[in-house]
């Protein structure tokens, strides 16, 4: 049976020496190159905010993987964003018990003060709105979580204060 | 009242670290395993104990490591993992755990990974939970530092690596084969069983994935013997349980209790009641995918035959309480939606069926249903039923979809004959 030899496209300058060291340590850990994929999406949209098809094509071309396979992979998971977001990313949860403690309020205050509903990021640039499934603290609902931080029992009262923070 | 798990467990206040744990008796359950148990008969005991999976399918732990192929022909590398990936929506038991006493966890895996003589371990944590990922590594590095992970932990010949691995969402996560799937750096799609993952899991190892409860009991099973797991209950499975209830009540919060407390007792008792001017409605007893249970099964024993005689499960044991002047309709659609938005695609009844479920609920709620729709709802919750999907989710989505049906019809009929909700959302 013939061979067939596809052309390896490596366009490694994609990648920033940063970016390829952290790569690497992750590859190191599993036993093929393709299983770090998720780690590499993670390392990349660390640095730049998002993963772009050109970074799709870069973190494909350094696990020799196709661009398909990496792009199948980052559309997959909610929290590998394929479109540009802003610099800080609100999540607010909207599963049940946030539903029973009315989220609803909380995300009509927040489109109100940002002018953005879910999936829409702030004319600055500052501010991206997002819905998120349960973020286990329905004890302390409702919840959202900006970047790293998480904010339980929120208020309407409360969101010009935790705003404040990140502008 | 023994409570073994939290007993150390003081919010607010940081967790144990390596030296802390150990002087209130952390890791001696590893060395008495090390020094004078098999491994075998580290599964022997922990099957005797009757301790089981408390992710909510409610195995028998030590039932399940039993399958995993030991002896010197045994494939290797193995693997533990500690499933921590909780996202069932009104659940946040493990958060407890995870954030309160991580090394509680780390000696639980080591333990299991004795047991099964696994080579490699993680735990797969959901990425929203950014405290407990600092406090595991930090941990996980103690663990290391004191001999505990590594080579020759102890001096027992027996060597382990441990490491963290966050993940960046989606629900299916949660079912250990796609679980494998996402730590492969795949889409999380479940495999097909057989073969089961104690077989062929992770790399196509032999694999164990346990849910971080189930872990942290295996410290404590271990110290004090199968007899005395047996004797925390009041009821005829074994041990205590995280319990919570959230929604509109008095004190909402998560508990350790002997397994088999009544609801009465937990929304009553630890949750105190209803807030003023609510009524209780309805109870989705351990997670978004159980049945609902009403007012008259408040003295159901939350165990799990007793919850499963009430036509419901025990689940996760963290409850969501429905109230009075919450519409079911509006309920149900809100988890019609979490199910249809994390349906991962795989098989047809799941990717299509729950859309048009959440598409039928919602049109119900802005009171354009119809009583054909109804039917047609009724009719879903055998077609995405047990049977006709390829894992768990969508069967899991209908369990509160057809016990809403069957307790909560007049307000499901009522947003027909009346084209709106009746609750004024």
């Amino acid at each position: 049976m013939q061979q067939i030899h596809t052309k390896e496209i490596t366009k490694p300058e994609y990648l920033t020496d940063l970016e390829r060291n952290e790569i690497d340590h992750e590859v190191a850990l599993v036993p093929h190159k393709s299983a770090a994929v998720i780690e590499a999406l993670k390392i990349v949209q660390h640095y730049r905010g998002w993963i772009s098809d050109d970074s799709v094509n870069a973190i494909a071309a350094y696990l020799q993987m196709s661009a398909a396979e990496v792009d199948s992979v980052a559309t997959f998971y909610n929290l590998i964003f394929r479109k540009p977001v802003g610099r800080h990313v609100i999540l607010v949860c909207d599963s049940i018990s946030c539903y029973v403690m009315k989220y609803g309020d909380i995300y009509k205050a927040l489109q109100e003060k940002l002018k953005i509903r879910f999936g829409e990021t702030t004319g600055d640039q500052c501010f991206t709105l997002l819905p998120n499934c349960c973020l286990g603290c329905c004890d302390h609902a409702p919840a959202l979580m900006i970047d790293n931080d998480l904010y339980k029992d929120v208020t309407i009262d409360m969101l010009d204060r935790i705003l404040t923070k990140y502008t | 009242m023994e409570r073994p798990l939290t007993q150390y467990i003081h919010p607010g206040c940081p967790p144990f670290d390596f030296k802390e744990y150990e002087m209130t008796g952390g890791y001696s359950a590893l060395q008495k395993a090390l020094k004078s148990m098999t491994p075998q008969e580290v599964q022997k005991l922990v099957q005797d104990s009757g301790l089981k999976g408390r992710g909510g399918a409610g195995f028998n732990t030590g039932m399940k490591w039993s399958f995993v192929p030991m002896g010197e022909d045994a494939p290797h590398p193995k693997y533990l993992i500690a499933n921590a990936d909780e996202m069932e929506p009104g659940t946040f038991k493990d958060r407890l755990l995870l954030e309160g006493n991580p090394h509680q966890l780390i000696e639980g895996m080591i333990l299991a990974a004795y047991a099964i003589q696994a080579d490699v371990s993680y735990i797969f944590l959901r990425w929203a939970y950014k405290k407990a990922a600092q406090l595991l590594r930090k941990s996980i590095q103690e663990a290391y530092a004191a001999g505990v992970l590594g080579k020759n932990i102890l001096g027992s010949g027996f060597s382990l690596e441990m490491h963290l691995h966050t993940g960046v969402g989606r629900y299916m996560c949660g079912e250990e084969t796609a679980l494998l799937n996402a730590l492969e750096g795949k889409r999380a799609t479940p495999r097909a069983k057989p073969p089961f993952p104690q077989i062929s899991g992770l790399y196509g190892k032999p694999t164990i994935v346990n849910n971080v409860e189930t872990l942290c009991c295996v410290p404590h099973i271990v110290n004090n013997g199968a007899e005395w797991f047996k004797g925390l209950s009041n009821s005829e499975d074994s041990g205590t349980k995280l319990y919570g209830v959230s929604g509109k009540v008095n004190n909402p919060g998560c508990w350790e209790l002997p397994i088999g407390v009544t609801m009465r007792e937990l929304i009553e008792e630890h949750a105190l009641g209803m807030k003023n001017g609510y009524q209780l409605k309805g109870v989705l007893p351990g997670g978004a995918s159980t049945d609902f249970l009403t007012t008259e099964h408040l003295d159901v024993k939350m165990d799990f035959a007793s919850v499963a005689a009430a036509g419901s499960r025990l689940g996760t044991g963290t409850m969501v309480v429905m109230d009075d002047a919450t519409c079911p309709v509006g309920f149900v659609h809100n988890l019609q939606h979490f199910f249809a938005q994390e349906s991962c695609g795989w098989c047809t009844p799941c990717r299509e069926g729950l859309p048009w479920v959440e598409k039928m609920l919602l049109s119900l709620e802005q009171g354009n249903g119809t009583n054909e729709e109804l039917e047609l709802l009724q009719l879903h919750t055998q077609l995405l039923g047990p049977g006709n999907t390829f894992c768990a989710l969508a069967p899991g989505a209908m369990e509160p979809l057809q016990s809403a049906l069957k307790y909560f019809k007049e307000d499901f009929e009522m947003h027909v004959a009346l084209h709106k909700c009746p609750y004024g959302e």
